[in-house]
C-alpha cells in the first residue's frame, strides 16, 4: 500500500528530515521564547504610562520598537541571504540545519514579541497597581504578575509561532538547510518525484496540527478567567 | 495618624493643566474610620493615591505612621506600602491565583517563609469568613467573595491603616452592608484606621466616625459625622444628607405639601443623637393646644448615634402655633418652618 502511493519514499530517510524539522523549529522556538519574551517585555515596560515609563527609557522603547519593526518586515528569504556573513561566522557553515537557526530566531523573535506584548497590555492595569501598592519591586511584578498573568497568550503565541517556524525551516531547507522543505525540493521537485513532494508536505501538516493541538490543550488548562 | 498638608496634585495633560487635589489639608486619627465623600471626579481617587505614594503630590506635605510618604522612595517606599493595605472597587485579585494564593501573595513580597505564609492565610481566611474557599479560583466567586479576599490580602503583613477605594461600589446593597461589617469588625479588632473613599453617603453613615466632603478637589466640609448630618454647611454635604436619610424633601415636594396645607404651619424638625429617642410629639401635645399631622418621618443609625428629620403639620390658632414653635426650640432638636420655596 504505502509503496504503491510512494514508491520514492524511504522511509529512513524521511524520518531523518522530518527530525531535522522538528529539530531546527525546536531549537529555534526555544531561543525565540527567550528573546521574544524579553523584547516582548522591554516593548511593554518601556511604553507610554506603562511601569518604567519615563524620558529616559522613551528612546529604549524606541530602539527596540524600530529593531523589531524593521526585523519583522524583512521577509524571511532576503534576512537568510542578508545573514550570511553573520551566520558563517557564528556556525561555521551556511549548510545544514543548525546554519538555519540565526535567521530563524532573528526572523521570528520580533514576531513573537509584539505577540508577548499584546499579551501583556491585556493586564488589567489594577492588577498591576495592586501589586505596586503591596510593596513589590519591578521585578517581582515582571515575574509573580505580568507573566503569570498573560501566560495564556504567552502560550497561545508560542503555538502560532511555532506553526510558522514550521514554515520558515522548509523556505530555510530549500535554500541549503535540511529538514522536511529540502527533502521536498531536492529528492521530490528537481527529480520530478510528486510523491516524495506529497510525503513531505503531509509529514509537515502533521507536524503543524499536533502542535496546535498541543498548544490549545496547554493554553485551556492554564487559563482560569 | 496621616497628616495631609496643604496637599496639591496638578497633572498635566494634553488640553493643559488639571489641578485633581486642590490644597487639601486633613488630619486623620489613629484608629479611626475616616470616609471621603464626592461625586466622580472630585479627586478622591487621586487623594488616597497619594497616601501609599502611587502618586506623588504636586505640592506639601504627606504623612502616614510618621513616614513622609511623599519624599521618601525605592526600598524605603516598597516598606512602608507593605504596612499601608488597600482595597479596590474591581478588587484587582490575580485571576492567575487561587484565593489562598492570592492573599499570600503581599506575604511573598515581604518575604514571609512559606511555613509562616501559610499558616498567616489560613487566619486571614478565617478572619473574612472564607473558609472552603481556600483553593477556588477568583473566577468562582461572587463580588462580595472577592472583597474579602481582596481584603485578607491587604490585611496580610498586618497593616497600620487600610485605604479603601470606592470598596464596595461594585457590590449590590446587601453585599455592600455585609463588606461594611467586616471592615468595622476588623477596624474594633485590630484597630487599624481606615480611610475609605464613596460616592454613597450610606458608607458613611453606616462606618464612618469622621466625614470630609470633596468637590472641585478641595474639602469643602469636614468633621464629624454626626455633625455634618445635623448641620450640612455646603450645598454638596446637603445633597449628600438627603441621600443618606432619603429625605424627600426636594422643592416640588415642599410646595405640594404647602400647598395640600394651606392653614398652620409646616416645620421639619432634625433630632440628634438621644433626642431621637425622646417623646417629644406627646409632650408637645400636653403642652399646648393644637393639631399635629405627621408628613414624613426617618431616622439612620451613624456610628456615632442615631439621626433623623420628621416633618410636621402644625394647625391651630396663630398663638398656639407659635407657641408650639417656641416649646420645641426649647428642647434639643433643630426646627425649621418650612417656607414657600
Ligand atoms: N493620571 C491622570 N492623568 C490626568 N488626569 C487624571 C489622572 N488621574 C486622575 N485624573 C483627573 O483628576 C480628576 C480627579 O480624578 P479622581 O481622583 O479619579 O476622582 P474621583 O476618584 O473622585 O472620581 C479627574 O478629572 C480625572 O480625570
Ligand atoms: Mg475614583
Amino acid at each position: 500500500m504505502f509503496e504503491a502511493l510512494f514508491p520514492n519514499v524511504v522511509l529512513d530517510k524521511a524520518w531523518d528530515q522530518t527530525l531535522e524539522t522538528l529539530y531546527m523549529t525546536g531549537v529555534s522556538l526555544a531561543f525565540v521564547f527567550v528573546f521574544g519574551l524579553i523584547l516582548g517585555l522591554l516593548l511593554f515596560l518601556t511604553s507610554k504610562g506603562s511601569l518604567w515609563d519615563n524620558k529616559w527609557v522613551r528612546w529604549l522603547n524606541w530602539i527596540t520598537s524600530s529593531f523589531v519593526n524593521i526585523f519583522r518586515a524583512i521577509p524571511f528569504v532576503l534576512l537568510i541571504v542578508i545573514l550570511i556573513p553573520f551566520t558563517t561566522k557564528l556556525m561555521g557553515s551556511m549548510i545544514g540545519a543548525s546554519a538555519a537557526l540565526p535567521a530563524l530566531v532573528i526572523g521570528t523573535a520580533p514576531f513573537y514579541a509584539r505577540m508577548v506584548e499584546i499579551g501583556l497590555r491585556e493586564i488589567d492595569k489594577g492588577v498591576i497597581e495592586a501589586a505596586k501598592a503591596m510593596g513589590a519591586n519591578s521585578f517581582t511584578i515582571i515575574y509573580k504578575v505580568l507573566i503569570p498573568e498573560s501566560l495564556p497568550s504567552i502560550v497561545s503565541g508560542l503555538t502560532v509561532t511555532a506553526i510558522a517556524l514550521v514554515g520558515s525551516t522548509a523556505i530555510a531547507g530549500i535554500i541549503g538547510a535540511g529538514g522536511l522543505g529540502n527533502y521536498a525540493y531536492t529528492d521530490g521537485f528537481s527529480r520530478g518525484r510528486t510523491d516524495v513532494t506529497i510525503f513531505a508536505t503531509l509529514a509537515i501538516l502533521v507536524i503543524v496540527f499536533a502542535i496546535q493541538y498541543i498548544g490549545d490543550i496547554i493554553t485551556k488548562r492554564i487559563d482560569k478567567r | 495618624m496621616i497628616i495631609i498638608e496643604n496637599v496639591k496634585k496638578i497633572f498635566q495633560t494634553k488640553t493643559g493643566n488639571l489641578t485633581a487635589v486642590d490644597d487639601v489639608n486633613l488630619k486623620i486619627n489613629e484608629g479611626e474610620i475616616f470616609g471621603v465623600i464626592g461625586y466622580s471626579g472630585a479627586g478622591k481617587s487621586t487623594l488616597i493615591r497619594m497616601l501609599n505614594g502611587l502618586e506623588k503630590p504636586t505640592s506639601g506635605k504627606l504623612e502616614v505612621s510618621g513616614k513622609d510618604i511623599a519624599s521618601i522612595q525605592g526600598k524605603e517606599l516598597r516598606h512602608a506600602r507593605q504596612k499601608i493595605g488597600m482595597i479596590f472597587q474591581h478588587f484587582n485579585l490575580l485571576w492567575s491565583r487561587t484565593v489562598a494564593e492570592n492573599i499570600a501573595f503581599p506575604l511573598e513580597i515581604a518575604k514571609v517563609s512559606k511555613f509562616e505564609r501559610q499558616e498567616r492565610v489560613q487566619e486571614l481566611i478565617q478572619l473574612v469568613g472564607l473558609e472552603g474557599k481556600e483553593n477556588a479560583y477568583p473566577s468562582q466567586l461572587s463580588g462580595g467573595q472577592k472583597q474579602r479576599v481582596g481584603i485578607a490580602r491587604a490585611l496580610a503583613n498586618n497593616p497600620t491603616v487600610l485605604l479603601c477605594d470606592e470598596a464596595t461600589s461594585a457590590l449590590d446593597p446587601e453585599t455592600t452592608d455585609s463588606i461594611l461589617e467586616l471592615l468595622l469588625g476588623i477596624n474594633k479588632k485590630l484597630g487599624l484606621t481606615i480611610v475609605l473613599i464613596t460616592h454613597e453617603m450610606h458608607v458613611i453613615r453606616k462606618i464612618c466616625q469622621r466625614v470630609a466632603v470633596m468637590e472641585d478637589g478641595k474639602v469643602v466640609e469636614s468633621g464629624d459625622v454626626l455633625e455634618v448630618f445635623k448641620n450640612p454647611q455646603t450645598p454638596i454635604t446637603k445633597k449628600f444628607v438627603g441621600q443618606g436619610t432619603e429625605q424627600q424633601d426636594t422643592k416640588e415636594t415642599m410646595n405640594q405639601l404647602l400647598k395640600k396645607y394651606p392653614s398652620g404651619k409646616v416645620v421639619k424638625l432634625t433630632f440628634v443623637g438621644d433626642t431621637a429617642e425622646q417623646p417629644i410629639i406627646q409632650s408637645l401635645l400636653q403642652n399646648v393646644q393644637l393639631t399635629v399631622n405627621i408628613l414624613h418621618g426617618n431616622i439612620s443609625q451613624t456610628q456615632n448615634g442615631s439621626y433623623g428629620t420628621l416633618l410636621l403639620h402644625l394647625d391651630g390658632t396663630e398663638e398656639s402655633i407659635d407657641e408650639a414653635i417656641q416649646y420645641l426650640n426649647q428642647q434639643r432638636v433643630g426646627i425649621e418652618v418650612v417656607n414657600n420655596v
